[in-house]
């Protein structure tokens, strides 16, 4: 590698926004904390801890975006940048296999258990007599009461609809990107983040029918666990990249990206897909199977 | 934003250190941040040890002689929690900070703010931690598994536990994530993947495991918050959940994190062979492909910690038969360290001594992890002392004296001075005494039927008990020694850049101590000085 002063790798100097985040994070955790165990101030120190970290994101990601800008960043230091978010996405998968796998165990294992099967006949007969195993449930003692399954079609339909075809717009504004067609760039990355904003929208909605009208609650035995966590995760999820769509767009009304330098559009439509995927997993093993 | 822009820029050139605390709370520099990792795994190893020294104390006669039993538990809990994930793994943290760039000849780490972020997370982590013991209810004493029912009956430390893993977890995955992002990414062009040296390769293995397990202990705790506070059924059989699947998802963090905080030992260990026995690492491709067979198979393995809590027979079947394959890989691991020493021109420096030792001691416990793995005896040995034995084992004379090795062997690099070699020696020979002395009779307690986590035995088990805590004294005050030696280093006789007797990889190119900034292009490299591998 030629070694022009121009083209070494960009350390910069220090800087204060990780020192802020830690104490971002200090605020935010023991306000949780103090607010679970009953104290009511917890919340506003929760909400000073959540403030402080927006703080900390904004000022950090616009002293990173001002660099990008002038052109400190070389072509490694955009490889590292890429390699990093690609790393960051799939210790996420890890965190969402993490609760599909006690999904997959309760209904493999531990349901099946309950009710007699494999050795555990005498659990049956003796903890939970007459019980018999099915899915969805919420456990032999019926836990959070009777229930409505959620099923495939109506709201979560509509959703996977919604998130496929905000996947293939966001293909487009990034060919878009590559061509120079900056309107239909701008165009179609507004309609990615439109379609990410509704898809939240319409969760909510599916959230008060479960909770109004189907008695379907987060303590709905584990049924309810499952179905709340997974889905909830994922509806942060997408609300996080909603706005990070929304960020890149207001950036491309900036002026901002160039075919050869787009690191933050590519990071945000990768982590659009992730969200996207993992809706496709909750489609078919929460909602349909 | 143009004025932010313009000062960065010129900041850019200025080469030297910030001035006052500014330096630490801001800093970028790879150099700075694997300082604040060690000398904060350094705190973490004396406050966790000095909880070890609680536990012994009590337990050096049967009765309850110092502490409630309440209290009892929770030292064997926060022990943990401290000597796992802020004395060993932020130990590896900080050596690989210091170390890789310089090893693979790169200009600092590859995402160094995030960098940053990931070290000061942990002091806030581990203070949240500790604040627990003043909590109503006391601290977490569940031990450091966490399981269901019991760590839902914390009182108010309970919250506070669960977001302090949360941040170590934070901590980990960033750290993971810059760790790839470097090796990958930043070598000097002529270094080939297969070229790295070990250290560099058994770090690149465990930021993978870091990053597909820290995540899952994350879930894991998520849930036990939610059970607790919002209700949901996870860990709860009369709603459908099981307690037991806690232990299966916990463990599949779990076991992983025991490799995680062995990889890099196993590197520090290849480097040191091999200067002080003066022939190359034997083996170097094998040792790489052993290395990433033992991550391979940690992934399938983790219910052999649980074999006694009830799952079908073909679940423990194949759960043995894949712990006892990781036999092979480890096997031929240790083999290749033997054959780089066999007919080598050897001395015995402290950081080769700790390394000799990790050798036979760390053996030790994969032996008696090979008959934890053999169902039938386990459900014997399980929750007993044998277990206690075996993972100090391969903690404490395995991963501990790796660091210790690691510490002495770039102590004169990290310094520019050499450290007191007699204190040193010192430091090896009471150390190795006294951890065999504390842990080789609980093999024996084990055996006898002696529990673990318990304040209290019967007293036949008195004699191997008081045995177990003079030597845990004394391991304890072995460490001051440590403690003077790096106090004193600055008093030593300069180090050349080389320090050892034609010592291989690229950090022994440059001045010692290492400057602030080093290699800001990739080096030329001379092969039979930089590629360990190229000697063989």
């Amino acid at each position: 590698m030629a070694s022009h002063a121009h083209d070494k790798y960009y350390v910069p100097h220090g800087s204060p926004w990780p020192i802020v985040g830690s104490i971002g994070l200090l605020i935010l955790m023991v306000g949780v904390s103090t607010w679970l165990n009953g104290a009511d101030i917890g919340f506003y120190v929760m909400m000073a801890g959540v403030l402080t970290i927006i703080g900390m994101v904004t000022g950090w990601f616009g002293t990173v975006i001002g660099e990008n800008q002038s052109g400190m960043f070389n072509a490694q230091v955009d490889k590292s940048f890429r390699m990093g978010m690609f790393w960051f996405i799939f210790s996420e998968v890890m965190f969402f296999a993490a609760f599909f796998g006690a999904l997959f165990y309760a209904r493999n294992m531990s349901i099946p258990w309950l009710g007699g099967e494999s050795n555990n006949f005498f659990t049956n007969a003796l903890l939970w007599t007459g019980w018999e195993s099915t899915w969805p449930t919420n456990g032999p003692a019926g836990v959070g009461g009777e229930f409505e399954k959620m099923g495939p079609f109506g709201l979560p339909l509509i959703n996977t609809a919604l998130l496929l075809t905000s996947s293939v717009t966001i293909t487009i504004a990034h060919h878009a990107l590559l061509a120079g067609h900056r309107g239909i760039l701008k165009t179609f990355l507004a309609m990615t983040f439109i379609l990410g904003f509704i898809f939240v929208f319409l969760q909510g909605e599916e959230y008060i029918e479960a909770y109004q009208h189907m008695n379907l609650k987060l303590t709905t035995g584990i049924y309810g666990s499952t179905f709340f966590m997974l889905t909830g995760f994922h509806g942060m999820h997408v609300t996080l990249g909603a706005i990070m769509l929304l960020v890149i767009w207001l950036r491309v009304m900036k002026g901002h990206f160039t075919a050869d330098k787009h690191f933050a559009f590519e990071a945000v439509a990768w982590y659009w897909h992730f969200v996207d995927v993992v809706w496709v997993g909750l489609y078919v093993f929460v909602y349909w199977m | 934003m143009t004025t932010a822009v313009a000062d960065t820029h010129a900041a850019h050139d200025d080469h030297g250190p910030a001035k006052g605390i500014g330096r630490w709370l801001f800093t970028t520099n790879h150099k700075d941040i694997g300082t604040m990792y060690l000398i904060f795994s350094l705190t973490m190893f004396f406050i966790g040890g000095t909880m070890a020294l609680i536990i012994r104390s009590e337990l050096a006669q049967p009765g309850l002689q110092f502490v409630h039993p309440e209290f009892f538990n929770s030292m064997t809990t926060m022990h943990a929690l401290i000597m796992v994930f802020g004395a060993v793994m932020p130990a590896f943290v900080g050596l690989a900070n210091w170390m890789l760039p310089l090893q693979i000849g790169a200009p600092d780490m590859a995402l160094p703010r995030m960098n940053n972020w990931s070290f000061w997370i942990l002091p806030v982590a581990f203070g949240i931690l500790l604040s627990t013991l003043l909590m109503p209810g006391g601290g977490p004493a569940s031990g450091w598994t966490m399981y269901p029912p019991l760590v839902l009956q914390t009182g108010d430390a309970f919250p506070f536990l669960i977001f302090s893993v949360h941040l170590m977890g934070i901590s980990s995955i960033m750290g993971a994530i810059n760790i790839i992002v470097t090796i990958i990414n930043m070598r000097t062009p002529d270094m080939s993947l297969i070229r790295m040296p070990m250290f560099v390769w058994t770090w690149l293995i465990t930021a993978y495991l870091l990053l597909a397990v820290m995540p899952v202990l994350a879930g894991a705790v998520t849930m036990l918050l939610t059970d607790q506070f919002f209700g949901t059924s996870f860990f709860l059989a009369a709603g459908g959940g099981d307690p037991v699947m806690f232990q299966h998802i916990f463990w599949f963090f779990g076991h992983p994190e025991v490799y995680i905080m062995i990889l890099p030992a196993f590197g520090v260990v290849s480097e040191i062979l091999p200067t002080f026995s003066r022939k190359p690492l034997f083996g170097h491709d094998s040792m790489v492909y052993a290395t990433a067979s033992i991550a391979f198979l940690s992934f399938i393995v983790w219910a052999h910690h649980m074999f006694t809590v009830g799952m079908p027979l073909s679940g423990q079947m194949f759960f043995m038969f894949a712990t006892m394959l990781i036999a092979v890989p480890t096997g031929v691991k240790v083999f290749n360290w033997v054959s780089t020493m066999w007919r080598g021109a050897m001395t015995f420096e402290t950081p080769m001594l700790f390394a000799l030792a990790f050798v036979f001691l760390f053996t030790i416990g994969g032996f008696s992890g090979l008959m934890l793995a053999i169902v039938p005896a386990d459900v014997q040995y399980h929750d007993s002392y044998f277990v206690v034995a075996h993972f100090h084992y391969v903690l404490v004379p395995g991963s501990v004296f790796a660091l210790m090795a690691a510490a002495y062997y770039w102590l004169p690099k990290w310094t520019g001075h050499m450290y007191n070699e007699r204190a040193g020696k010192l430091h090896f020979w009471l150390s190795t005494i006294f951890v065999n002395l504390t842990f080789f009779p609980m093999h024996f307690l084990g055996l006898a039927g002696m529990p673990r986590r318990i304040p209290d035995y019967s007293t036949q088990f008195a004699d191997f008990n008081l045995i177990a805590s003079i030597g845990a004294i004394g391991f304890g005050m072995s460490q001051l020694v440590f403690l003077y030696v790096l106090l004193t280093c600055k008093k030593g006789a300069p180090a050349t850049a080389e320090v050892w007797d034609n010592p291989k990889g690229l950090e022994w190119t440059v001045p010692s101590p290492a400057p602030y900034h080093t290699f800001d292009v990739p080096p030329p490299v001379d092969r039979t000085v930089a590629f360990p591998k190229d000697n063989d």
